[in-house]
């Protein structure tokens, strides 16, 4: 146990958790009600809107989108995996997992980057229209958050996978809560691709 | 049993019902896309877009965030996060039915 911040590598007695595990649900929690809100704006944006496209579809590139969605559940589960492989005690594989989850965000941000330049070069900007305003803010916001995700994976795979030859519970911990976040960012996609681009 | 505790056999048969989900979740995105192309009534495409994100959403939720076997600390928050965001979802028919033309 850490003299410094308790309950980081074994359970609280009282709660049954890490208290970096019970930290990480609060975060998610908070991050819940954002963009929850966020969701709620838009139902009432396009509820009141007199200029909305009939279909996503009709303005956005549904296959690319569709792309994204496979990149991110694909990285869901290649992150899952390398919190399998170091309860496994195997650290290369774990290496290995890591990587394919930040390569496929990788080409997430790529594929993204693709539809906002399309956007761009077609003069379409978040002061368009209401509909390209929620779609820039919904989506620029999530890419924000598979940024954030893609700064603490690479540093968990990186400098930060020394802490596995001194504290293998609390480094296994910490990949345990970065995959939380990462499933976190993928829920958020499976809600807003139907949203934005299918209906 | 808490995930710390599992020995390697357990963490196995996990790791095949991840691949399994990950199936379940690229058939369920088909099913998504698939929908968008009935051009169904506005209203019965967006619940039954948001019934298939539920089923993604809560295969996501259940085994890659192992809430399936969570403690109940973390239930007790989700559930006081759902009212909370159910809540945040019902402001648009609050509003709905007054300011807007």
């Amino acid at each position: 146990m850490s003299a410094l911040i308790p309950y980081i590598d074994e359970p609280h007695p009282v709660t049954g958790v890490t208290n970096a595990k019970l930290g990480i649900w609060l975060f998610l929690a908070s991050e819940v009600m954002l963009f929850g809100a966020l969701f709620s704006t838009l139902i009432i944006m396009r509820s009141s809107a007199t200029d909305w496209p009939a279909h996503g579809s009709d303005v956005l590139n549904v296959p690319l989108a569709t792309l994204n969605t496979v990149f991110l559940i694909a990285s869901s589960v290649t992150i899952v995996l390398s919190w399998a492989a170091l309860k496994m005690k195997d650290l290369k594989k774990f290496k290995l997992n890591m990587g394919i989850t930040i390569l496929l965000s990788f080409g997430f941000l790529v594929i993204k980057y693709i539809e906002y330049s399309s956007k761009f070069h077609h003069e379409h900007f978040p002061s368009t229209s209401t509909f390209y305003a929620v779609y820039f803010t919904l989506t620029g916001l999530h890419g924000l958050h598979v940024i954030g995700g893609i700064i603490a994976n690479s540093y968990l795979l990186g400098p930060g996978s020394k802490m596995w030859l001194t504290e293998p519970e609390r480094f296994t911990g910490r990949i345990e809560c970065a995959g939380l976040y990462w499933h976190f960012v993928d829920l958020v996609w499976i809600f807003l691709f139907p949203a934005l681009y299918l209906l | 049993m808490s995930h710390g505790e599992m020995t390697v056999e357990e963490v196995k048969k996990h790791v095949k019902k991840y691949y399994i989900v990950f199936g379940a979740l690229l058939c369920l995105t088909i099913v998504t896309v698939g929908i968008s192309y009935l051009h169904l009534p506005s209203l019965h495409a967006i619940i039954l877009a948001m019934i298939v994100a539920s089923m993604k959403g809560g295969l996501v939720a259940a085994y890659f965030m192992h809430l399936i076997d969570e403690k109940k600390i973390i239930y007790s928050m989700l559930w006081l996060t759902l009212v909370l965001f159910g809540f945040c979802m019902l402001i648009p028919l609050f509003t709905l039915h007054g300011s807007f033309n």
